[in-house]
């Protein structure tokens, strides 16, 4: 059977982008527009539908401020600010960026080592396991102001409280897929191993290590998007110090919608790019093993 | 081997551990170093002890169910012991880091505040969006898996916002919404839908083929290959969802309200307690968020047992 247009992936795509783009539009217009009359309307002003349409993109404090206007806004704090300045997004990504690669880096070691405890220690997985799993269900990012406040009273300020959050929500998902993938090795080459007299840590590291290896990726991806939440909430307690969870937060104070957009435009862009480098060097790493991906 | 002294011993020092923590005058470590050693020996009775359990359990003790148990629990003792010895016998300012008994005085002493908090934000922000969220990534997957190009379109859009953190869409539902529970909802609602949406949509997809062809030499009509073969098939991978979308509900709801609230809800709680350096209400309230987290995952559980009593991963766990 042929494949019709409508059932290439490619094709579906572009009908999503352009109908979110469209509706995008539309909703901008209704949400601004039904500002812009009250406000004529109280201030007893004459309106047209031809004026409001004209004024509804480019109001200054939208309800919605259409993609154009965004994206104004975002390339403005991008290219045409100073990097150094304090109104720059880049300055604020970087702040963000920081917290999250630390938080990332430090999740990460400790999600590894608590799955090697739990993979060669009964007593430790009988204990440590089930209480893994309860600390996700606990809100943690609760707690994200407490130990931006609490560590900064004992003078801890800028980067590590936040990046300890960040290492809160990102060591569990590294943790589980360890796990499982430091288990996952062949049993007939465990019992080669053991036929070999090797002692553990040689069957960690020319086996176990080797087998969990595309386990810990597929964790990876998952813990660095968590890292970026982390980053982004714990940075809405610290006030304008920096960041995006800063921008968001003083724009949501001062009604900035278009600087609230600009700095999500900039979050969504920073996880999508940390995701895809992580699944770069994913790629990389399993054709050096020759499998095919 | 008879285990039964050094189990005594350990149960001895763990027991003068806790007693030391609990019921003596605030500094003692100050006055005495020393005492730090007994801190020690808990960590080591407590090791030997949980290690001790483990190997009844291996050796399908009769009470094996209990000792079960009994290890994490003896883990957690250890932790919340730790952490009032510590708190009490430095004498830690409350600001930094109250002591468990605190944090349990105060939530005694405040229950009031803390059940209209959680009202406003657990039963009304977090159920409601929780439910729509749900609810319609669930219908949305099950018109997808039968239309490629939903499918085509929705998936990629699906890994997209799993890349992004979505709770900063908070202030824009706060702006559109009102200060009022809404908003929470609605943050609750976008959170929540595309975890349900991708789930259900593999747990459709996860049909056998066989059974395909099953239902189809029973001539069963689509309605009834649904609800007999792929609804039953989806079940756990929904129960995945329910569960992963029960923490992002509460975390959703919980980051809103720092955006503004009404004077009521956990969030705002948190918010404002923190400004007053109020820590052992921050903590109370941090303790309901994580029972209601806790609580609502373990229903989840008990209701995939329930459901999911015919499938392998629950049959195997009896």
């Amino acid at each position: 059977m042929k494949e019709s247009i409508f059932d290439k992936k490619w094709f579906a795509i572009v009908v999503f982008i352009i109908a979110i783009t469209a509706l995008w539009y539309a909703a901008a217009l209704w949400m601004n527009g039904n500002q812009l009359v009250k406000t004529y309307e109280r201030k007893n002003q004459e309106w047209t539908y031809s004026t409001i349409i004209a004024e509804a993109y480019q109001v200054k404090r939208p309800m919605l401020p259409p993609p154009h206007q965004v994206f104004a806004q975002w390339y403005k704090t991008v290219f045409d600010t100073k990097v150094t300045s304090k109104r720059s997004l880049v300055y604020h990504t970087m702040v963000t960026l920081q917290s999250t690669m630390l938080g990332f880096v430090l999740g990460t070691v400790l999600g590894v080592a608590i799955a090697i405890g739990i993979v060669h220690n009964r007593t430790m997985e009988m204990s440590f396991m089930p209480w893994v799993i309860a600390s996700q269900t606990i809100p943690i990012l609760a707690i994200a102001p407490i130990i931006v406040v609490v560590l900064g009273a004992i003078n801890l300020t800028g980067v590590v409280p936040k990046a300890i959050i960040s290492m809160y929500l990102s060591f569990f998902p590294v943790t589980i897929g360890m796990v499982k993938g430091l288990r996952s090795s062949d049993r007939m080459h465990l019992e080669l191993m053991q036929t070999y007299n090797a002692s553990n840590s040689q069957t960690f590291w020319m086996l176990r290590w080797y087998s969990a290896q595309p386990f810990l990726f597929a964790s990876l991806k998952v813990a660095i998007a968590a890292a970026l939440v982390g980053a982004i909430v714990a940075e809405l307690p610290t006030g304008a110090q920096g960041g995006l969870g800063s921008r968001l937060l003083s724009g949501s104070y001062y009604g900035q919608t278009v600087q609230i957009w600009a700095a999500l435009f900039m979050a969504a862009l920073l996880g999508l790019s940390l995701v895809t480098v992580v699944s770069l060097f994913e790629k990389i790493l399993l054709r050096r093993r020759g499998v095919s991906v | 081997m008879n285990q039964t002294p050094k189990l005594l011993i350990y149960a001895a020092v763990l027991f003068a551990q806790v007693a030391l923590a609990f019921f003596t005058e605030p500094g003692f470590y100050e006055r005495a170093p020393l005492l730090l050693f007994l801190l020690l020996a808990s960590f080591f009775a407590a090791a030997g002890m949980m290690s001790a359990c483990t190997a009844l359990v291996d050796a399908n003790h009769p009470f094996k169910k209990s000792l079960k148990i009994a290890v994490p629990s003896v883990f957690a003792l250890v932790v919340v012991v730790s952490w009032q010895a510590l708190t009490q016998g430095y004498d830690v300012p409350q600001v930094l880091l109250p002591a468990p008994s605190e944090i349990i005085v105060a939530f005694f002493s405040n229950l009031p505040t803390l059940w209209a908090d959680f009202r406003q934000t657990f039963l009304k922000a977090v159920i409601a969006g929780y439910l729509m969220g749900c609810i319609s990534g669930f219908i949305v997957a099950q018109w997808a898996v039968k239309s490629r190009f939903l499918q085509n379109g929705l998936l990629p859009l699906g890994n997209f916002v799993s890349a992004i953190p979505i709770v900063g869409i908070a202030p824009i539902m706060v702006m559109w919404f009102g200060f009022d529970w809404p908003s929470k909802a609605a943050v609750v609602v976008v959170m929540t839908f595309f975890p349900m949406f991708i789930n259900t949509l593999a747990g459709l997809q996860s049909v056998d083929a066989l059974h395909k062809d099953l239902m189809h030499t029973y001539a069963a009509k689509k309605s009834q290959t649904f609800t007999k073969s792929q609804l039953p098939q989806a079940m756990p991978f929904i129960f995945n969802a329910l569960k992963l979308n029960s923490t992002l509900a509460l975390i959703g709801a919980i980051v809103a309200e720092f955006f503004g609230t009404p004077i009521v809800g956990m969030g705002f709680r948190i918010s404002t307690e923190v400004g007053r350096m109020n820590m052992e209400m921050v903590w109370a309230t941090i303790l309901v968020a994580a029972l209601a987290g806790s609580m609502s995952y373990g229903a989840l559980a008990l209701l995939e047992r329930a459901v999911l009593f015919w499938h392998p991963s629950v049959r195997s766990g009896r």
